[in-house]
């Protein structure tokens, strides 16, 4: 039987967590209780091995291993390096607030790890079974972390509704993909954009076969209709959680979408345009509406990202490099504004106290005028106010719908935005105009004020110079 | 004439007829084995805790298992109240149906099996997992607390082990390179010290525990319990039905024993290979070992105390699935080497 | 019809009805046997298609393990099925319109050209020394090893949530510790004292 070894170099970054996790798995067996500091250290060790260990080796050609299951580009090591920030910053932001609820232990830092490997895996996803199991890996260190509370009756029932949801939509993911598996007798996705091309459009499974994928997918987005879990999990996870699912998961489903629409299934463009273009509108509507509604401020980011994730949509279903372009842009700058965004919570939240509530930010610009800036700046970013990166990514993504000439969605999008532009706007006048009601110091420790602050900076300075992440962007689309 | 006969059949009868003569050959004969190993049982621990036993009925008590087999036939098959019916008589079914299933493909030499499958390995694994819900119906069906206790343990019990089985099972097939219960004991073939018992030592000592408590026999008869919990899941059962379960633990502890001399003491095959007449491989020599390891399980019940739950548990979950992982590495290293002797 | 044609229907009859009966059985019990039931039918089917290995491990792994672990579950509670049946009637037609979609389309994929048999030719049995283990085996380990190992790490990880959520130490349970008890001499537990008798009034 002739067998080649596989190319394992081109998966030393996978190699690297995986390892790193199962040895972190065993080494808070032997760490005392006061010393879980060491788990959190060696955590982010791992994620700066594994982003040098990306960016090390860059590649210029794409390298395919593993029998075709795993590629290798520049576009993954983009927006893997993008990965390994968000989890260090969530890990940071999260540490005092798992540690005030006794919730600061070695599994939340090997689930979350194994999370990261899930989006990793589904990063570099090459054939259909690979981005299966990526998104399942992922899934399954969700639902447990958002369970991870597991005496609070809010985050147990998250964790319930979400898990029946994920896995429904995991079954119309598989089927979808063993249908499309059955008409081309391929799960390597060039392959299967090969078989495809020279397919019958019109075959029933085909058709089928995409509306079970776009569902599925539009499930992991959160995209409407298929949204309804995604309020409920982000209020009802622990805030260190949602921080979690709220950011890094955002750009590894960009990458998901990616893979399967615009490489996987790339002849059926104008199939699956067509429901993109629904969801989108969609999001864009409900989210926006919605969120105004909310007094939770979780709640409200929930509503946030559905609408974000319409904007994502408009860039991918614009099929052009231009738009995918944007679409990467707009998923990693949103993953960092909201990074922000929840930072800002856990900023404020001390041992039995949330703030979560919109109230609880009234009046903020009295006790602490920077923070209650930064949170400006990421607030307007989120609205694409100018000059924040918001607008530049909102900007992006519009002219490349402009571009395939369908001027109607912008104007929808434009629209629905100036909409959410005012719940935005009313945190910023709780924070600046009303009157202090909670007087209690800010308690959080150095380096996350730290990371904050650069965070919220980032924020502004993408938005004066968007030029080199936008040509990063473009160059690995290329 | 009779050959004429068997040749005016049509084709498909013969086979019938060939297959059910085959199963009577290997049932009537278990059947009797296991009446016997009854008695076997009570003379043995007999003597070893110096008393006579059974001596009654017969020369020598000999008789003794007909007589107990005719009593449980015509005893009232008492029907708990509440208790679900169909399951309550279904349960012994499933219980002793795998019991003799698995027989079908224990090869007894070269060529006596009754079906020589690729992969019996893995059908006996499959059958004996299913035994289990022979007990657990009859404990929920009895509608008695004592019974679904007893079919809880016994459950709980048998999943724990099944797994160290399974993984002890894992590593004769790496080492017989096949899932062939007769590929395997070829593989044995050389002399006494080329048989699997050797390279395989932990996974021997581990499959033979976990058989014993497989089978919830003493020292892991929680299950049963007689001072805890009455008789465990069984306990409703009288006559017929209870003479069913019984016959099927004891077809069990035969098989484990059957199960034992092939994977690990080379079957059929001459512990003197090599010498001439007593080196011949024969079926005598599967029967001589597989007696041996009967002998052993009533040994057991006969010398240690009973464990408590808890230390069973330990023992399956945390000592002898970490064992048997371990060894499989080194089996594994073993057959990729080719180490010399076993594996060359 | 051949002998295997005959079986194939038994076997796909028995699977249906078993399927139908899981969902409509009120002991939730007896559902749980007619899904082994189903399991052991569609064991019997992949059989007839010579995949003994994958028959061999859906009988092992959901009949022998998981379906036992299900049987724990379902007998330990006490589930009140009045209850579970009050939203029924609300919620039957929507149930039943998905159902009656999916046929529909289940329907139109089967029937579609891309499973016709004409497309796959004529199927041949494999001799009878084919083994199935082996060759699944030769690809699962090197064509499929990447989508192996990571199914593994599911599993890992799978093991690391369900311990994570449901051990607790609680703190008031009292453990034995055996190796204390083992180890207590006569002189910890016995105390020989000295009593005077009493005299007697």
């Amino acid at each position: 039987m002739s067998f080649q070894i596989p190319a394992f170099a081109p998966a030393l970054p996978e190699i690297i967590v995986m390892t790193m996790a199962c040895a972190i798995l065993v080494i808070d067996l032997y760490i005392a209780e006061e010393r879980r500091g060491l788990t959190y250290l060696l955590t982010q060790l791992t994620l700066v091995i594994a982003a040098l260990a990306t960016l090390g080796g860059m590649p210029v050609e794409p390298q395919v291993t593993f029998s075709g299951s795993f590629i290798r580009d520049t576009m993954g090591d983009l927006l893997k390096a993008f990965i390994y920030l968000m989890a260090a910053g969530v890990f940071l932001y999260s540490r005092d607030y798992l540690r005030a609820r006794k919730l600061f232990t070695g599994e939340f830092h090997v689930t979350g790890l194994f999370g990261v490997l899930g989006m990793m895996v589904m990063v570099s996803a090459h054939s259909l079974l690979t981005v299966y199991l990526g998104l399942e890996l992922l899934s399954l260190a969700l639902y447990a972390m958002v369970a991870y509370d597991r005496d609070s009756l809010q985050a147990t029932e998250a964790a319930m509704k979400y898990f029946v949801l994920g896995a429904l939509a995991s079954g119309l993911l598989l089927y979808g993909m063993s249908m499309l598996y059955g008409v081309t007798g391929t799960l390597d996705l060039a392959l299967l954009a090969e078989r495809l091309a020279d397919s019958d459009r019109g075959d029933p499974v085909l058709v089928f076969g995409i509306a079970f994928i776009v569902a599925g997918l539009a499930f992991k987005l959160g995209a409407v209709p298929f949204h309804m879990y995604l309020p409920d999990v982000y209020h009802g996870a622990p805030t260190a959680v949602t921080v979690y699912i709220g950011t890094a998961p955002k750009i590894a489903a960009f990458a998901l979408t990616m893979r399967v629409l615009a490489e996987g299934l790339a002849p059926l463009h104008a199939d699956w345009q067509q429901m993109l273009v629904v969801l989108a509108v969609l999001s864009l509507a409900l989210g926006n509406v919605v969120a105004i509604a909310q007094t939770n401020l979780k709640r409200m980011f929930a509503y946030s990202t559905i609408s974000h994730v319409g904007f994502i949509l408009l860039g991918i279903l614009s099929g052009t490099a231009d738009g995918y372009a944007g679409a990467m842009f707009y998923a990693i700058t949103y993953a960092l504004m909201a990074l922000g965004g929840f930072g800002m919570i856990l900023l404020l939240t001390r041992e039995g106290f949330e703030a979560d509530n919109l109230d609880d930010f009234r009046g903020l610009n009295e006790r602490s005028p920077w923070f209650a800036f930064m949170m400006l700046l990421l607030i307007f970013s989120m609205a694409g106010v100018p000059p924040t990166v918001g607008f530049y990514a909102k900007l992006a993504v519009l002219q490349a719908v402009v571009q395939v000439d369908m001027v109607w969605l912008a104007i929808v999008a434009v629209l629905f935005s100036v909409v959410g532009a005012f719940y935005y706007l009313r945190i910023i006048k709780l924070m600046y105009f009303d009157e202090v009601e909670d007087r209690n110091p800010l308690t959080a420790a150095p380096d996350l004020r730290l990371a904050l602050s650069v965070n919220g900076l980032a924020v502004l300075l993408l938005g004066l110079f968007p030029g080199g992440l936008m040509a990063l962007c473009i160059g690995a689309l290329t | 004439m009779i050959e004429s006969l068997w040749g005016a059949l049509p084709e498909a009868l013969q086979t019938t007829i060939v297959i059910v003569a085959k199963i009577v050959a290997i049932v009537v004969p278990l059947m009797l084995t296991v009446a016997y190993y009854t008695l076997a049982e009570r003379k043995v621990i007999g003597f070893m805790q110096v008393r006579i036993g059974p001596n009654r009925v017969g020369p020598r008590g000999l008789l003794q298992p007909i007589a107990d087999a005719v009593k449980l036939m015509f005893k009232e098959i008492i029907l708990p109240t509440n208790a679900n019916r169909f399951l309550f008589v279904g349960a012994p079914l499933l219980s002793i149906a795998p019991a003799l299933a698995a027989w079908a493909v224990i090869p007894f030499n070269e060529t006596w099996v009754l079906a020589d499958i690729d992969a019996s390995l893995l059908y006996i694994l499959a059958l004996t997992s299913f035994g289990v819900y022979g007990v657990i119906i009859a404990g929920w069906a009895s509608n008695s607390k004592y019974a679904l206790l007893g079919a809880m343990r016994s459950a709980a019990q048998m999943v724990a082990y099944e797994i160290a089985m399974g993984f002890a099972l894992v590593g004769v097939l790496l080492a017989g390179g096949s899932l062939n219960l007769g590929d395997i004991v070829q593989a044995q073939s050389g002399s006494i010290l080329h048989w699997f018992w050797l390279p395989l030592f932990p996974l021997m000592m581990v499959y033979l525990i976990s058989g014993v408590a497989e089978t919830n026999r003493a020292p892991f008869d929680v299950a049963e319990g007689e001072s805890e919990i009455v008789a465990g899941f069984h306990v409703e059962y009288s006559g017929m039905t209870f003479a069913v379960f019984f016959l099927a633990e004891y077809a069990n502890m035969i098989l484990i024993a059957a199960l034992t001399s092939l994977l690990f003491f080379g079957g059929w095959l001459s512990p003197f290979q090599g010498v001439p007449l007593l080196g011949e491989p024969s079926l005598f020599w599967f029967l001589l070992k597989t007696a041996f390891f009967m002998f052993c399980f009533l040994w057991f019940r006969a010398t240690f105390p009973r464990y408590r739950y808890d230390q069973i548990m330990r023992l399956g979950w945390k000592v002898f699935i970490p064992i048997t992982i371990v060894w499989l590495l080194v089996v594994g290293l073993a057959v990729v080497v080719e180490l010399p002797w076993w594996f060359d | 019809m051949g002998f295997d044609k005959l079986v194939f229907y038994v076997f796909a009859a028995v699977l249906v009805f078993a399927a139908l009966r899981v969902i409509t059985c009120r002991n939730p019990v007896h559902a749980v046997f007619y899904l082994v039931l189903a399991f052991l039918n569609s064991a019997g089917l992949w059989l007839l298609l010579e995949a003994e290995f994958l028959a061999m491990t859906l009988v092992l792994v959901y009949v022998g393990a998981v379906m036992v672990l299900f049987l724990f579950v379902v007998m330990m509670l006490d589930i009140n099925v009045a209850e579970m049946r009050a939203g029924m009637r609300r919620f039957a037609p929507v149930g039943v319109g998905i159902g009656i979609l999916l046929v529909v389309e289940m329907a139109l994929i089967v029937r579609s050209s891309a499973f016709s048999p004409e497309k796959f030719g004529n199927l041949v049995r494999s001799p009878a020394d084919y083994s199935n283990t082996k060759a699944l085996g030769s690809v699962l380990y090197t064509e499929h090893v990447y989508a192996f190992e990571i199914a593994a790490v599911i599993l890992v990880l799978a093991i690391i949530a369900a311990i994570a959520l449901t051990l607790r130490k609680r703190p008031k349970t009292r453990y034995q510790d055996p190796a204390r008890q083992v180890s207590v001499r006569r002189e910890d537990r016995v105390r020989l004292v000295d009593v005077p008798s009493e005299k007697r009034g």
